[in-house]
C-alpha cells in the first residue's frame, strides 16, 4: 500500500470510530433524557415546572443539591407526601445521572 | 427492504406532492400518505408518545396523530365534575400546542384497519397513512354485550358510564342534580382489571362529598364485581366509614349481568337485585377495539402483549401499543400517569430504533395516582417499576412505593399541580 493509500485509509477507519463513538454517544443522551422524563410528569418536562407550581420545576438545580435531597427523602430525612416513596425507587448511579441532567437544562 | 421503504418514501413523496397541488382546490387533501411514526389516539399514551418522539429525535423524524376528539379530555379529575368542584373546561386540553410547538400533524380522524404486514393504516374517511412504526394507544373499548340492555340504556341516555370523560360526565352530573333527595345513587365496578383502579371508589366519594351538602337523605351503594376494594381499600373504607356515615354502602362480590332503565334495576350473577335512582354502570373492558380488530389482543382476546424494553405488540412488528391496553405487569395499574410513563420509554425506543442505536436495555416507569375524597382531601398510591432482564419484565422497584398515611389538603393541592403538569408535559 501506498503512503497516501495507508492515509487514507487510517483516515476512513478514524472516521468509522468517531461515527460508532458518536452514535454511542446519542444513543447513550436518548436513554439519560428517557430516564429524565420519568420526573417530567410531576415536575414539568426536561424539569420544567409549569407556571404557578406548588411543586419545585428540577432544571438548573445543581446537582449536588439535587443528590443531597433524593437521599434525604430515600432515607427518611426529608419528610414528604410522594417523594420518599418514589426516590426509594432509584439508584445512586441513577440519581447522579438525573441530577446531571437537570443541573444542564435552563431554567 | 429498505430499498422498498426508500421506493414507498418516493412513491409517498409524489403522492404528497401531487395532494399538496390538490390542497389548492380542495382544502381536505392535507393527509400525508406517509410518515415515518403514526400515532394512533391522544390520550394520556399517543399524546405523549408523539411529542416525545419528535422531542427525542431533535424534530427529525415526522410524527402524524390520528385522534376522533378535538380536544382532549382528562378521565383523572373527571370526578370532580361529577362532586361540583371542577367544571368540564378545567379538564380539557387542546392539541394545538402539539401541532404549533412540536411540529406534530394533528389528523382528525378514526383509524379504521391496520394493514401490520404492509404498514398501512386507512382512515375512517377514506385515506390511507403507510408508517414505519405506529404507536397504538386507543384506549380501552367498553364491553355493553357482556350486560344485557345495558347498550340500549346507555344510547338513549338513561343508564349512563361517564368512564370515558366528555359529554356523559356532564349528562351524569345533570342526572345526580335532577335525583331527589332522599334518592339512591348506584355504581357497578367490573372485575379487574379495569381503567383505573381507584377511580370508582373516588367517584362514590365525590358523589356522596355531592350529597352530604345538597341532598343528605340519599345514599350511594357500590357493587363491585371485586370480592373487595381494589385500590387503596384501608383508605376508603375509613373515609366511607367517618366521612360519609350511613349514605355509602360497598357490597363487594356484585357481577352486574342485565339492567333494565325503566325500572331502574340491575340483576347481578348471584346477589339479589337493586334498585336505583341513578345507575352509574360500568361494564367489563378491553383493548381498544382498534386493537382487537387489529389482531393485537393476544392476552385472553382482551388485552395486548407488548415487549416491554420497546412496547411492541408481540403479535406485529412495528407496532407499539401503550396505556390501558397493554396486558399489564406486576403491580402495574391503568392509568393515565403510567400510560403517559409508558410512552416516554416507547418513543426513546422508537428513536434509537429508527436511528439505528442501541435501545435503552433497563428503562424505567413511574406512577402517582392521585383520588379526591371530597372537594379538597386527597390520597395517592404511587410506584416505580424497573425492567429486569432477567425476567424480561417491569416489576415494582423493592422498598419503592406506598400510599398516603390518610386523607389530606396538602396533597389536594399536589394533585391538582399534578394534573397540571401532567397534561403539560403529554399535551404541551
Amino acid at each position: 500500500m501506498k503512503p497516501e493509500q495507508q492515509r487514507l485509509c487510517a483516515v476512513a477507519v478514524l472516521a468509522m470510530a468517531m461515527l460508532a463513538s458518536a452514535h454511542a454517544q446519542d444513543a447513550r443522551a436518548v436513554q439519560v433524557k428517557s430516564l429524565a422524563a420519568t420526573c417530567g410528569s410531576c415536575h414539568g418536562t426536561n424539569g420544567k415546572a409549569v407556571e404557578g407550581a406548588v411543586v419545585p420545576g428540577l432544571a438548573g438545580v445543581p446537582a449536588v443539591h439535587m443528590i443531597e435531597q433524593m437521599k434525604a427523602f430515600r432515607a427518611g430525612a426529608r419528610q414528604a407526601t410522594v417523594m420518599h416513596q418514589i426516590a426509594k425507587g432509584y439508584s445512586d448511579a441513577q440519581i447522579e445521572q438525573l441530577a446531571a441532567y437537570f443541573a444542564a437544562q435552563p431554567k | 427492504m429498505q430499498r422498498r421503504s426508500f421506493l414507498q418514501g418516493m412513491q409517498g413523496g409524489l403522492a404528497l406532492g401531487l395532494l399538496g397541488l390538490a390542497g389548492c382546490a380542495a382544502p381536505t387533501s392535507g393527509i400525508p400518505s406517509k410518515t415515518r411514526v403514526l400515532v394512533v389516539g391522544g390520550g394520556y399514551g399517543g399524546a405523549t408518545a408523539a411529542k416525545h418522539v419528535r422531542m427525542l429525535s431533535d424534530y427529525k423524524i415526522d410524527v402524524v396523530l390520528v385522534e376522533p376528539n378535538d380536544v382532549f379530555i382528562s378521565c383523572p379529575i373527571s370526578n370532580l365534575v361529577l362532586g361540583g368542584s371542577r367544571q368540564m373546561a378545567e379538564i380539557t386540553v387542546p392539541y394545538t400546542a402539539l401541532s404549533s410547538r412540536h411540529g406534530v400533524r394533528v389528523v382528525k380522524d378514526t383509524v379504521a384497519s391496520i394493514d401490520t404486514a404492509k404498514k398501512v393504516a386507512v382512515l375512517a374517511s377514506g385515506p390511507s397513512i403507510a408508517y414505519d412504526k405506529l404507536v397504538l394507544s386507543p384506549g380501552v373499548d367498553l364491553m355493553w354485550d357482556s350486560i344485557a340492555g345495558l347498550k340500549a340504556a346507555n344510547a338513549d341516555g338513561r343508564i349512563l358510564q361517564a368512564w370515558k370523560a366528555g359529554p356523559e360526565t356532564v349528562a351524569l352530573r345533570k342526572q345526580l342534580e335532577a335525583m331527589r333527595d332522599g334518592g339512591v345513587y348506584a355504581i357497578t365496578i367490573p372485575e379487574a382489571p379495569y381503567r383505573c383502579p381507584p377511580g370508582p371508589y373516588e367517584r362514590a366519594c365525590q358523589v356522596a362529598s355531592y350529597f352530604k351538602a345538597a341532598k343528605p337523605k340519599s345514599k350511594v351503594l357500590i357493587l363491585d364485581a371485586n370480592q373487595d376494594v381494589t385500590s387503596k381499600g384501608p383508605l376508603f373504607k375509613k373515609v366511607w366509614a367517618e366521612q360519609y356515615p350511613g349514605m355509602v354502602e360497598y357490597r363487594g362480590q356484585h357481577k352486574a349481568t342485565a339492567v333494565d332503565a325503566r325500572t331502574g334495576s340491575v340483576k347481578f350473577d348471584v346477589q339479589e337485585e337493586v334498585k336505583a335512582d341513578v345507575l352509574n354502570v360500568l361494564p367489563p373492558m378491553r383493548a381498544g377495539a382498534i386493537a382487537v380488530a387489529s389482531g393485537l389482543a393476544n392476552a385472553n382476546a382482551r388485552w395486548c402483549h407488548v415487549n416491554w424494553l420497546n412496547f411492541e405488540s408481540t403479535a406485529a412488528k412495528h407496532v407499539h401499543v401503550l396505556g390501558d391496553s397493554i396486558q399489564l405487569a406486576a403491580g402495574m395499574p391503568k392509568s393515565g400517569h403510567m400510560a403517559n410513563s409508558h410512552a416516554k420509554v416507547a418513543a426513546a425506543a422508537i428513536v434509537a430504533e429508527l436511528s439505528g442505536w442501541e435501545i435503552n436495555p433497563q428503562p424505567m416507569l413511574n406512577n402517582t395516582c392521585y383520588s379526591f375524597v371530597d372537594a379538597k382531601n386527597v390520597i395517592h398510591v404511587a410506584s416505580v417499576h424497573e425492567y429486569v432482564p432477567a425476567e424480561k419484565t417491569f416489576k415494582p422497584v423493592a422498598g419503592s412505593g406506598g400510599v398516603s398515611q390518610a386523607p389530606n389538603e396538602l396533597e389536594g393541592v399536589y394533585a391538582w399541580n399534578w394534573a397540571r403538569t401532567i397534561w403539560a408535559d403529554s399535551l404541551a
